[in-house]
Order: C-alpha cells, then sequence, then structure tokens
C-alpha cells in the first residue's frame, strides 16, 4: 500500500551504533563504501564481511531489516552480476550455446555482487541505526565548513528534516485526492501522452495548494515556538564524540590499512 | 491586570491589490476588552469568522493589533523586542495536527522549543521528559508522530508547548479535526495541565461538551465579545446562543426545553446527573412507590 | 435494491506479515431511497468500505452488486458507477481546483462525455442544489469560506447526478451553522429527490435525527444494523466500541433505572420532552 512507503527507515533499538555520533557513522559508511571499491582479493573481502557482520551484529536490528533495501536494486544487481558473468573474457569454464562464462567472469561477478550487496546493507545499517533528524545534524555540522563560503547549511539541514516528515504525508494525501477525482469519473490511466499530463491537473493543483497550506501553517507554528534560525539554538541531541567514537574510528583506520594492504601485498 | 490583557483591540485584515492600493478591509476583532486571571481555564466560543481564532494569534504575536493593545504578562505584543519573551510565556496549539509537528520522532518535536529557546542540552531532556509525562505520551517518545492518532498528535503538541515552561497555553480549536475519542483525549489533557500544573489555558472551539468544564466562557461574534460569564450563567441563555448560531449540549437543550413546556427545572443545566436530580423527586411525587431516589 | 454486498472481505497486505484484515465477512442489502448512518471507531473499516461501493478498492473476497449487477464483473463500466454512485470524501473541498466554482463543479460531469449544455445544466441544478447562489459561480472556489467550499465539492459530485450519494464526515470540522446547512441539503436530497444517501458520521445525535437505518462497524465487522433507535440501546456495547448513544438515550436510561416508566426507545430531545411532560403533567 502506498502509505507503508517511507523515507528513513530508523529502527528502534538501543545499541552502541545507535548511540554512536551521526558523523562517526557517516564516515564509517564513507570508509566502508571507499574499503569496497578497493577490494579486489577474496582476502580483502573476508576483511569487509568481518567488518559488516560486527556492525550488523551490534546494531541488533534485526537481520532481515537489512536486506530489505536490496528489494529495490535486484534488477540492477542481475544486470551487473550477469554482465560480468558472461561478458568477461578468459579461461572458458564452461559454454551454454553462445552463452560462456569464465573462471575471470566467474570471480568479477562474484565480486560485483559481494560489493553492491555490501554496498546497500552498509548504507542500511546507518540509516536503521540513525533517526533521519540525526543524520541531518550530522551533515549540518560535517558540512559546517561551507558555512564560511556563506552556504545556509543550518537551513538546508532543516529544510531536508522537514521534508523527510512531510514527504509521507503528501504520498497519503495524493492517493486521496486521486480517488476523490476518480470519484469524480477522472481518469488517470488511458489516453496519449498530452491526455494523461492533461489529466494531471486535477491531481496537481490540490496537491500543490495543500503543501503550500501546509507550509504556512508550519511556519507559523515554528514561529511560535521561537524558531527564528540556526542562530542561538542550542541541541537536545549535540553531536558530542565520545570514547565509542574515538574506538570507532581507530577501527576505521585499522580497517583501512587491512584492506591496503591485502592490495598491496598481493 | 491578568496574564492577558486585552484593551480596545481592533484588528483589520487588509487585502491588497497588485498596487498596492487597499482593496478591502476586513474588521476581525471589533473594540475586543478582556482580563484573564493567571491560572484559570478560559473558553472562547463562536462559529466559523467571529474573530476567536484572530484574538488567539495576537496573544501569541503572530499578529499585531491594528488600533488598542494587547499585554501578555504585562508585555505589550506590538514591541518586537519582546516578542519572544511573549512567545515562551504563552503557546499555542493549532487545529491541525500534522502542520505543527516539525519532529521526526516524538521526542525530537518536543525537544524544538526548548532547542529554539537555547536552554541548554540537559535541561531540555528534562523538559522533554516532564512534558512527556505531562500529556501521558511517555510511552510513544521514540515513534514516528506519522504512526500516531489524530489526539496523541495533538498532545505530542502539547508537550511541545509545555517544555518551553510556559504561563499560559493557547488552543486553537485543537479538536475541530478529531473524532470523539481522540477529542476526549486532548481535554482531559488540557484539564489536568490546568489543575495539576496551574497553566492558564484558553481554549478556544465549537464545541460545548467541552466548554462546562472551564472557568468562564467568552462568545464572540461579529469581533466583539458578546457574552461572558460561568459556563452555567452562558448555558442559562439557550435563546441568546442560538442566535449566535451555537449549539448546547443536548441536555441544556432538553432542560430549556422542559422549562418552556412548564416544568420547574433550573437555568443552565450542563451534566446529565444535574437533569436527574431535579426530575427524580418530580417523578417521585407523580408515581409514588415506583419511582426511587436511592 | 441499490447496493448489496455479500461477504466482503478487504485485507491488507495479503500474505505479508503485516497481513491485517480491513473488512471481514460484511454483508448487507441498501434499497433505493434509504437513509443509512454509517459509524465506528477510527480504523474500524468505515472508510474502506464505502470505497469498495463505487469500485475505487477491490475487495480480496466477496462481492458488491449495484442494481443486481456485479460491479466487477467482465465488462462492467466502473466508470458510470461511480456516476451512479457518488462518493463525497472527507474534507472535500481539498480536491477543488478549476479556476472558478463553476467550472470545478462541471469536471464530474464532463468526465462522463456529456455536450457542453448537459454539462452546464447539470452543474447549474447542483450549485441550486447545495444553496449555493449565482454571486458565487464566478468566484474562485479558494476564496470562499469553509462551509461554502464545501458545499462546492459537495456539488461536484451532485453534477454527475447519483442516485446513491455516499458520504464520508461531510460536517467535520464545520462549525453548527455550517453543519446544520449541510446536513438539511442532504436531507433534502433524500425527502424530495428520493436519492438514496450513505452518511458517515461521529455524530450519534445527527443520525439519530437523520437517518433511518444505522449500520455499526467495528473491527472490520458489521456490529450492528437496524433502526437507530434500536441499536443506540446498544449503548453499552457501542461503549466498547469507542462509541456512544446520543446523551438524551442516556438520560432516559438513567431514569428508567429510577423506574420511571418512560419509552426505552427516545434518542431526540423533542422525543424527551414530549414523553417526560406526557408523564409529569397527565
Amino acid at each position: 500500500m502506498i502509505r507503508d512507503i517511507t523515507l528513513g527507515q530508523y529502527y528502534p533499538v538501543d545499541s552502541v551504533l545507535h548511540r554512536m555520533d551521526p558523523r562517526t557513522k557517516l564516515f564509517g559508511t564513507m570508509v566502508f563504501i571507499i574499503s569496497l571499491f578497493l577490494a579486489d582479493h577474496i582476502g580483502a573481502y573476508a576483511i569487509a564481511t568481518v567488518f559488516l557482520a560486527s556492525a550488523i551484529a551490534i546494531s541488533r536490528v534485526p537481520f532481515k531489516f537489512m536486506v530489505r533495501g536490496l528489494k529495490a536494486v535486484v534488477f540492477l544487481l542481475l544486470i551487473s552480476v550477469s554482465f560480468n558473468l558472461f561478458l568477461t573474457d578468459g579461461e572458458v569454464l564452461v559454454r551454454l550455446g553462445f552463452l560462456r562464462i569464465t573462471r575471470e567472469g566467474l570471480r568479477m561477478s562474484c565480486f560485483m555482487g559481494l560489493r553492491l550487496i555490501y554496498l546497500v546493507v552498509g548504507s542500511s545499517i546507518m540509516t536503521l541505526t540513525t533517526t533521519p533528524n540525526q543524520l541531518t545534524d550530522g551533515m549540518e555540522k560535517s558540512l559546517g565548513f561551507l558555512k564560511a563560503v556563506k552556504v545556509p547549511v543550518h537551513e538546508i539541514s532543516m529544510m531536508m528534516s522537514i521534508a523527510l516528515r512531510f514527504i509521507p504525508i503528501l504520498v497519503e494525501e495524493t492517493d486521496k485526492i486521486m480517488k476523490a477525482q476518480m470519484a469524480r469519473g477522472a481518469d488517470f490511466e488511458s489516453g496519449n501522452l498530452i491526455q494523461k499530463a492533461k489529466s494531471m491537473v486535477p491531481l496537481l493543483v490540490p496537491l500543490f495548494i495543500s503543501a503550500f497550506r501546509r507550509a504556512t501553517d508550519l511556519a507559523m507554528a515554528m514561529e511560535a515556538r521561537c524558531y527564528r534560525g540556526g542562530q542561538g539554538r542550542t541541541r537536545m541531541k549535540p553531536l558530542r564524540y565520545s570514547r565509542r567514537d574515538h574506538v570507532a574510528y581507530v577501527i576505521y583506520g585499522v580497517y583501512l590499512a587491512a584492506i591496503i594492504a591485502v592490495r598491496a601485498a598481493l | 491586570m491578568g496574564i492577558i490583557k486585552a484593551s480596545r483591540l481592533i484588528f483589520d485584515y487588509i487585502r491588497r491589490d497588485e498596487d498596492d492600493n487597499i482593496e478591502e478591509i476586513d474588521r476581525a476583532i471589533d473594540d475586543l476588552n478582556v482580563d484573564i486571571e493567571k491560572g484559570s481555564f478560559v473558553a472562547i466560543l463562536g462559529h466559523n469568522g467571529s474573530g476567536k481564532s484572530t484574538f488567539a494569534k495576537q496573544i501569541n504575536g503572530i499578529l499585531t493589533p491594528t488600533e488598542g493593545t494587547v499585554w501578555v504578562s504585562g508585555m505589550d505584543t506590538s514591541d518586537q523586542e519582546a516578542i519572544w519573551e511573549i512567545r515562551k510565556k504563552a503557546g499555542m496549539v493549532f487545529q491541525n495536527p500534522d502542520n505543527q509537528i516539525i519532529g521526526n520522532v516524538v521526542e525530537e518535536d518536543v525537544g524544538f522549543g526548548p532547542e529554539n529557546m537555547g536552554v541548554p542540552a540537559d535541561d531540555i531532556w528534562k523538559r522533554v521528559d516532564e512534558s512527556l509525562e505531562a500529556v501521558g505520551m511517555t510511552a510513544y517518545r521514540y515513534k514516528s508522530p506519522n504512526k500516531l492518532s489524530g489526539g496523541q498528535k495533538q498532545r505530542v503538541a502539547i508537550a511541545g508547548v509545555m517544555a518551553m515552561r510556559p504561563e499560559c497555553i493557547i488552543l486553537d480549536e485543537p479538536t475541530a479535526m478529531l473524532d470523539p475519542n481522540g477529542r476526549k483525549e486532548v481535554i482531559k489533557t488540557v484539564r489536568e495541565l490546568n489543575r495539576q500544573e496551574g497553566i492558564t489555558v484558553l481554549l478556544i472551539t465549537h464545541y460545548m461538551e467541552e466548554v462546562i468544564f472551564a472557568d468562564r466562557v467568552i462568545v464572540m461574534d461579529d469581533g466583539k465579545l458578546v457574552m461572558d460569564g460561568s459556563p452555567r450563567e452562558i448555558f442559562s441563555q439557550v435563546e441568546k446562543l442560538k442566535s449566535y448560531r451555537l449549539d448546547v449540549p443536548q441536555v441544556t437543550e432538553l432542560a430549556y426545553e422542559l422549562k418552556q413546556a412548564g416544568i420547574d427545572v433550573p437555568d443552565g443545566i450542563l451534566s446529565k446527573e444535574e437533569l436527574m436530580d431535579c426530575l427524580l423527586p418530580m417523578f417521585e411525587r407523580r408515581f409514588p412507590g415506583q419511582v426511587t431516589l436511592m | 435494491m441499490a447496493i448489496r454486498a455479500e461477504h466482503l472481505t478487504y485485507v491488507y497486505g495479503q500474505g505479508t506479515a503485516f497481513e491485517q484484515y480491513a473488512l471481514k465477512d460484511v454483508n448487507f442489502q441498501i434499497p433505493d431511497g434509504q437513509f443509512v448512518g454509517l459509524i465506528g471507531h477510527t480504523g474500524s473499516g468505515k472508510s474502506t468500505l464505502i470505497q469498495h461501493l463505487n469500485g475505487l478498492i477491490k475487495p480480496t473476497g466477496g462481492t458488491v452488486y449495484y442494481e443486481g449487477e456485479d460491479i466487477h464483473g467482465e465488462g462492467y463500466n466502473l466508470r458510470e458507477l461511480r456516476s451512479k454512485v457518488g462518493l463525497v470524501f472527507q474534507y472535500p473541498e481539498h480536491q477543488l481546483f478549476e479556476i472558478d466554482v463553476f467550472s470545478d463543479v462541471c469536471f464530474g460531469p464532463r468526465n462522463l462525455g456529456l455536450d457542453k449544455g448537459e454539462v452546464a445544466r447539470r452543474a447549474r441544478s447542483a450549485l441550486e442544489q447545495v444553496g449555493l447562489g449565482e454571486k458565487y459561480w464566478d468566484q474562485s472556489p479558494f476564496e470562499l469560506s469553509g462551509g461554502q467550499k464545501r458545499r462546492v465539492a459537495i456539488a461536484g459530485v451532485l453534477a454527475m447526478e447519483p442516485k446513491v450519494l455516499i458520504l464520508d464526515e461531510p460536517t467535520a470540522g464545520l462549525d453548527p451553522r455550517g453543519r446544520d446547512e449541510i446536513l438539511d441539503k442532504i436531507s433534502h436530497l433524500h425527502r424530495e429527490k428520493g436519492m438514496t444517501i450513505i452518511l458517515v458520521s461521529h455524530s450519534m445525535e445527527d443520525i439519530a435525527r437523520y437517518a433511518d437505518r444505522l449500520m455499526v462497524m467495528n473491527r472490520g465487522e458489521k456490529a450492528f444494523d437496524g433502526p437507530p433507535r434500536e441499536v443506540f440501546e446498544h449503548y453499552r456495547d457501542l461503549e466498547t466500541m469507542g462509541l456512544a448513544a446520543p446523551q438524551v438515550t442516556y438520560i432516559v436510561h438513567g431514569l428508567r433505572e429510577k423506574g420511571v416508566p418512560i419509552d426505552h426507545d427516545i434518542t431526540m430531545v423533542e422525543e424527551a420532552r414530549d414523553a417526560i411532560v406526557k408523564l409529569l403533567k397527565e
């Protein structure tokens, strides 16, 4: 159903990862992604697997939530795996008609598949253990240096956070308006491209009006609660590195060094 | 002077055309004088367009008077310097529960006000804990607001205001979009805040059942204050209320109708129990032995 | 028989861990010209139910018949059904989109492929039925008051000239004046035009006043179905479903418990007054 679509798939349990500073998690995800592109040997993947598995274990998020994100990329995954499997030159292992599988192809496609799966699962860990607000906070703070060049970092992160809150509401509203217009005989499906575009007007106009009304209301509500931009604002969950974050950074360093070492050694 | 005072308040909505010429002036509030006592529960009634919501927005400084003055805790709302101080003192809850929750998690939303006020983090947590407890939403603190019912969302909004430690809460038709259970939930919460925390409450509504608990009821019509008194005094005047196109609770209406039909029922009956208490002795006399008062 | 539902069932997320019954084996028939009140706690399935009746939702199990025909049968024209079974959603003013009131009301009939003259005739007649004078017709719908906007939206459905009109809480958020205006118009359509009405409402007082029949939904099932005065006698059961009876019902039952021989099925203020006066003065 349409209302099941939620952005930011935070899974609320208490774990070390949940309590970790979002900047640490953002950085960790980046390190992990880089490591996946550096990894070109089974040994490196073994290290990455250990790293990922430990992260999953300490996150205390059920594994099935981790792999849920894979559904979205299944198609991409199949294409890239089969391309690598069938189109890499090298020592032929199996021949199926005009298709052939080479040793190199098999290796490449395994790595490619693993890389994609790890990529998705790795970023899922971050979104599952970090609320969208913490995430935007983390980005705001990490990108704070951009303020010097007049980038409104606070405003952008506030906008993102509000968007996260209102997208599900507007999705539901779209569904409702669509049904209301269908009850008045509207047809959103048939007709050529121009007719289809035209049939969107009765959907889009009410949707925009509603979005504007909500924006006006929200602005008023925010002002009534003393919001006046980022200045003089304190944070309920201020970003402060603690010991676990420092430990995490050390682990990142060791991890990345190990991946590079494997790459250099072999 | 009470916590909120409006003196000779006039407010015009002015519509201008593209060249900034005045196209239309709509007088929403017309010479309003009100003084609200600290710690009281005041309900403002009136049909749509009576000026009641416009008045609410004056108290919080979202709108400022065209003429006259509004004071909140002794501060003039047209004083730009005092505006943030006023908004801390007089918190506001709006009609649409969806359009006033900013946070993606309940507790983060409740912390939004104190964050804006520059409260230190430890103190914010304390305030958030207390506010959630006060509205009975502690169990939902880690939830997404999108997963809550309308009544629960309004309670979160109330907690968000409470966390600013206001002296007074103004609720602008907080129940208009809720179902009957949500309505009860919100009114119960507001009453408890008034009685237990001593918060001054200004409840704007057009549901009559919600105002019978108030200390004082103000009726507005066409931008003017037209009735002012205790619920009992107000509900004694059924005809007058109807002339302002307002309802009365069914029990009040029945008592009024009975009185019109010549039965000796006092004015301003507010509850089923009150009505029963005055009808039963009559029935006992009429059907001796059959009707018992016990 | 206007509408018949047989073993109507609707399941969200069938086959997943989130499987949930929104409707469970619901059966009823609604004859032509009846005024049916539909009540239920939020999430009781009443909104899902009414969207089945004009084919916006396809049931997971069971069948909906309109004038004896299965609306999901082969070759059945659902768009035509939607013109016969008009559905007014909650807060219907949120669907307005045209630059003026008149054009917006024309949207429905235009979708039916009628010629221009007929479209305009229907729009005029619909606007008259909701009591919106000609001076508003050229105005932008967004400049009207809340109650007026809502009447425009209802006219937008009426302009399709439906035989059955379903309204989901048409008075939500309106003040007593706006509410009375709308309910009077609906009642007029029922009495004068013989339209079949299904009214979803949270106001037991309104149901008691207008409806011939009351259906109560609870957890996806039909819990009660009968004349409002009979259903309201089960006020204790209604309370366990998060519902209630009109205040008058409670007073009458309170009096009866003390031995007052007053009729037990009174639901309206005037009835209660007459009964009490009769008992005390005779």
